[in-house]
């Protein structure tokens, strides 16, 4: 961020805060950014010649006297093929020692796609895990999140999820990432010889929080490159945004605006909605996929962080430890793909609709049935057969180290439901069960 | 002269405006941002300062740019070609903006200036009119679109003369009328009103009464909702509030169909473009985009053009109304809208009400819901609006303001329930909680026993009073245990399982059963409540189970066969054959 020598310098600032500091300016920009001794920010508020600016990193340390240069421009990232490959921090600059990219700058947090020129996502994006692929199918310019407690393998399950899916490229955008969990994906991506794939823009626990509410902008920016100019297929992965959540709530408190729900801005439906409706199929066959990662408080879901993006995003995932079998599952009460119902059925087999509500419904029952154990009630038959199911149903289906194609999983199902139900239990269309039933 | 004023502050998109002359609140304005013109509306005024809310982003916008005053609320054009357009809030038409991205300060006029209209005149020289009444008529989608007096001109008006059928542009004047004063006033076939204000032109609006066919059996049957009445769709993520409300758009019996997608997925709005053009409206056999219109502020669109976009809606239906139609309007998400009032209300540092939304909030969305309903025309047609909104209560919490003030003023309530939806019980509609006050109405149960049958509205009221009673027992089994209750038990609770299996759940993704005319959901009904009333005999709790769980299966066969097929009649003889093993003659 070197000063060009016609830059006009200001050196008075008139009030200082924990995170923003103002000056008197003039022709300055809405959102523009701006360095203070060096440190960057952005422009937040102007009334006549007061200017405030939100400094990312925090204004510790910064004087009354400080250098104020504004850059004439908001934040930028410069796109090209150069960025495949590479880690960079919040500002889009390098942190893996490697030169900058060159290539075109673009503001990032760009205008949205006028819906009439989106395209209908049809295409299967498979994972070869069955709780996915089977009851919650994903599907190219989807936005989904997993809501996960903070002990629960998200990002593994993530970065399976990622090196499965076949991609063109894989942006991670990882905010208030562990600096162990920044290694593990580094680690993972590199060892699968897909780091070629792979762009990331990353702001660890230790980088000031602000700064990370650039990541999900910057990550988007990038994936707009190759999804609109290079037509490529493109899945990022946000981890975490709560913790991207949590610096909008601090940067509300600071600018003195009145929070609603849980201490958030009342803003943040708007603020993520904004983040999340760039995944986009364009109708030139680039699209943009989005899985999120979004931790749960005690499992919380009603928190205005989860709340609020369950009302955004096409469906949710949710991870449970299935005690019965000792396996982390997804759980198919809870998880949900909305965009599923384009592409089951047509994209996979005819039966597929049919089967998977058929086993959701006897899991369901199952679960009744083990509440009824529970409270020391006897078991009839038919409550037997649905737990005998349901352990089969976690192990060969919901586990999350269960990497099959479709049509293995719909076979596997018709034959546990053979095995344990008779036709007329498991409420299928007659014309289905006459195909598919294993006698 | 139109008032000027400059730019003297920016935070986010409140701008604060100097000006010297006199402005109107809410009057629309255009700031100058180089080459683009940001639109924007006055929502405050202090002394010479005038807060406005630009409907795009500021980024780049600085300190001393213009501002023009339009000297006009935000309007929009009313005229024949609204129909299957595909809109923003702000009545833009989204088809005719150029590139992939929306660009900040494109504005495309929702209507088409050279498309000639078959103009048939119904007024003559010499009538006397006022606000709404019909001059002509053009062919719009096969509908006929009636030209009017503007609703903005008050008073009464002789027509001077009228142009003889042809065809015109919308813009070509097709009538001169006088008023009161003896001024001549050439009137087109566009006309423009402030969405705001409700449009007042007709006579009477009396008690609606006549049944909107949806072919969901869960509201025709269990919660109907009128021609003209109003309802709501409270449900948490998940819950399947948009596939409801899709069916409800695509199956209606109504002549025109108007979405407002505010504030919600654009994805969802896509599935509309993609599929309406396709499919077709089973009442007239056209393509239902024919008939619809979208208006789509999505999510990631403007916040401030969100708060706007339900007024546009609301009306572009008033409009279509007066033409003597039936319009049914479908706004999702009513909460996102609540939360576009919460933005502005802090931004304008205004103290909050409950959940930091504003304290008018409860008076906004009654005026909203108040322009709905079914009116008699100064003609003496009728028409009607039926509005449906869906509300997206924090956390699934249905005690929350958007829901507590919504529940004040629509008279339906299909209340989305979570653990229907996790046990896949589709529509999730809680057959209990949710209400029509229109069975209460005796101008319904009049014609309903008119149109139906005369045990209709009886057979519902057991439905309701069977499915109440089986829930009361299913909560005891699960504290006594199945040995703990007496057999007559298990078998009334299986009757209202077979109630919620064969009537309530129905298939929205599958051909025949997603839509249910109202004859054969009558004889659905027939048929469950016949059951219901029949006794069986059991050696067993375990044998009630087997026995109603073959019902139905059999019943469901039914629902998703082509109605009095061959296939269907089979199922038919199955399932007396299996009355028959048990029944007690």
């Amino acid at each position: 961020m070197a000063t060009k020598a016609f830059q006009k310098i200001y050196t008075q600032i008139t009030k200082i805060t924990k995170a923003t500091c103002s000056l008197k300016a003039k022709g300055v920009g809405y959102d523009e950014l701006a360095t203070v001794n060096g440190k960057l920010a952005q422009v937040v508020k102007i009334i006549g010649e007061d200017i405030t600016l939100q400094v990312f990193s925090g204004t510790e340390g910064i004087p009354t006297n400080a250098e104020v240069v504004f850059l004439g421009k908001a934040p930028t990232l410069k796109v090209s093929g150069q960025l495949a490959g590479r880690f960079f921090n919040a500002f889009g600059e390098p942190i893996d020692g490697g030169p900058v990219p060159e290539g075109k700058e673009v503001e990032i947090g760009g205008p949205s796609v006028n819906p009439v020129r989106r395209e209908q996502p049809s295409e299967l994006i498979a994972t070869g895990i069955a709780g996915i692929d089977l009851n919650n199918t994903l599907v190219s310019g989807q936005k989904i999140p997993f809501f996960a407690d903070p002990d629960q393998p998200y990002n593994v399950v993530m970065a399976n999820v990622a090196l499965r899916a076949k991609t063109d490229k894989i942006i991670l955008g990882g905010m208030g990432l562990a600096n162990d969990d920044y290694l593990y994906f580094k680690n993972v991506f590199s060892n699968a010889g897909a780091l070629d794939r792979i762009v990331s823009f990353v702001n660890t626990a230790e980088n000031p929080p602000v700064e990370r509410l650039l990541i999900p902008d910057m990550a988007l920016t990038a994936a707009e490159y190759f999804a609109v100019e290079k037509n490529e297929k493109v899945l990022v992965l946000l981890t975490d945004m709560s913790s991207y959540a949590d610096a909008l709530s601090i940067v509300s408190n600071r600018m003195d605006q009145i929070p609603s729900k849980d201490s958030m801005p009342g803003s943040l439906y708007s603020d993520l909605a904004k983040i999340y409706e760039k995944a986009v199929q364009f109708p030139t066959g680039g699209s943009i996929t989005i899985i999120a990662v979004t931790t749960l408080s005690g499992g919380d879901i009603t928190h205005a962080v989860p709340d609020n993006t369950g009302y955004i995003t096409e469906g949710q995932l949710y991870l449970r430890r299935d005690s019965d079998v000792g396996k982390v599952v997804i759980d198919p009460f809870r998880s949900l793909s909305r965009l599923k119902q384009l592409v089951i059925g047509k994209k996979t087999r005819e039966d597929h609709p049919q089967v998977m509500n058929a086993a959701v419904r006897l899991y369901a029952d199952a679960a009744n049935a083990k509440t009824k154990q529970e409270n020391g009630f006897d078991l009839t038959h038919y409550d037997e057969r649905t737990l005998a199911f349901a352990k089969d149903y976690s192990r060969q289906i919901l586990a999350i180290d269960v990497n099959i194609d479709t049509t293995e999983m719909l076979d596997k199902t018709w034959d546990l439901l053979s095995t344990h139900f008779r036709p007329e239990e498991v409420n299928i269309k007659n014309s289905l069960v006459e195909k598919y039933w294993k006698e | 002269m139109a008032t000027k004023g400059t730019v003297k502050g920016i935070i986010a998109n409140l701008v604060i405006v100097g000006v010297t002359d006199p402005v109107s609140q809410n009057e629309i304005c255009y700031i100058s941002d180089g080459d683009t013109r940001l639109m924007a509306e006055v929502i405050k005024i202090i002394g010479k300062d005038v807060y406005v809310q630009v409907f795009e982003s500021t980024r780049g916008l600085k300190v001393g740019a213009d501002v023009e005053f339009a000297e006009h609320m935000l309007e929009v054009a009313l005229g024949p070609g609204l129909l299957s357009r595909n809109l923003d809030g702000l009545q833009n038409d989204l088809d005719k903006m150029e590139g992939v991205f929306l660009k900040r300060g494109e504005y495309t006029f929702p209507l088409d200036k050279e498309k000639l209209w078959d103009f048939k005149p119904i007024a003559q020289a010499g009538d006397i009119m006022t606000a709404g009444d019909w001059l002509g008529e053009v062919d719009e989608n096969f509908q006929p679109h009636k030209i009017m007096i503007p609703f903005k001109m008050t008073g009464k008006y002789t027509i001077k003369s009228i142009i003889g059928a042809g065809k015109y542009t919308i813009n070509e004047t097709i009538a001169v009328v006088t008023d009161e004063e003896n001024n001549d006033i050439p009137l087109t076939m566009v006309q423009y009103w402030p969405v705001k204000k409700a449009v007042m032109a007709y006579k009477d609006k009396p008690r609606p009464f006549k049944l909107l066919e949806t072919g969901v059996r869960v509201i025709d049957t269990a919660n109907p909702i009128v021609e003209g009445g109003t309802g709501f769709i409270p449900g948490a993520f998940g819950t399947g509030k948009t596939v409801l409300q899709h069916a409800i758009s695509k199956q209606a019996e109504a002549d025109i169909v108007i979405m407002a997608a505010c504030g919600e997925r654009a994805n969802e709005v896509v599935e509309i473009f993609t599929e309406f053009p396709h499919l077709v409206d089973s009442h007239t056999g056209r393509k239902l985009m024919e008939r619809t219109i979208i208006i789509a502020n999505t999510s990631n669109m403007p916040v401030a053009a969100r708060e706007a976009s339900v007024y546009t809606a609301m009306t572009i239906a008033e409009y279509y109304r007066s033409m003597g139609l039936k319009v049914l309007l479908m706004a999702d998400s009513t909460s996102r809208w609540a939360q576009a009032l919460r933005e502005q209300s802090n931004r304008l540092e205004e103290l909050p009400g409950p959940d930091a939304f504003p304290m008018d909030l409860s008076a906004i969305i009654s005026n909203f819901y108040g322009r709905a309903g079914y009116v008699i025309l100064n003609n003496n047609n009728t028409g009607s609006i039926t509005f449906i909104g869906t509300v997206s209560p924090a956390g699934g919490n249905l005690k929350e303001p958007v829901t507590e003030n919504t529940k004040k003023v629509a008279r339906c309530f299909y209340a989305l329930e979570q653990e229907r939806a996790d046990k896949k019980r589709y529509p999730a509609v809680n057959p209990i909680d949710s209400y029509s006050k229109y069975l209460e109405y005796p101008e319904f149960v009049e014609y309903i026993s008119k149109r139906i049958s005369a045990d209709w509205i009886d057979n519902v009221d057991e439905l309701k009073t069977r499915m109440q009673r089986g829930k009361e027992i299913s909560e005891q089994i699960n504290i006594l245990g199945d040995d703990g209750v007496p057999l007559d038990y298990h078998i009334t609770f299986w009757k209202s399982e077979l109630i919620d299996f064969v009537m309530l759940q129905q298939d929205a993704f599958d051909d025949i059963d997603s839509v249910t005319p109202v004859d054969r959901q009558k004889d659905i009904l027939d048929r469950v409540i016949a059951l219901c009333r029949t006794e069986f005999k059991f050696a067993n709790f375990n044998e009630v189970m087997d026995y109603f769980k073959k019902m139905i299966n059999i019943m469901k066969q039914m629902n998703y066969s082509v109605y009095q097929s061959e296939e269907y009649h089979s199922y038919d003889k199955q399932l007396d054959m299996l009355v028959k093993e048990r029944k007690i003659a």
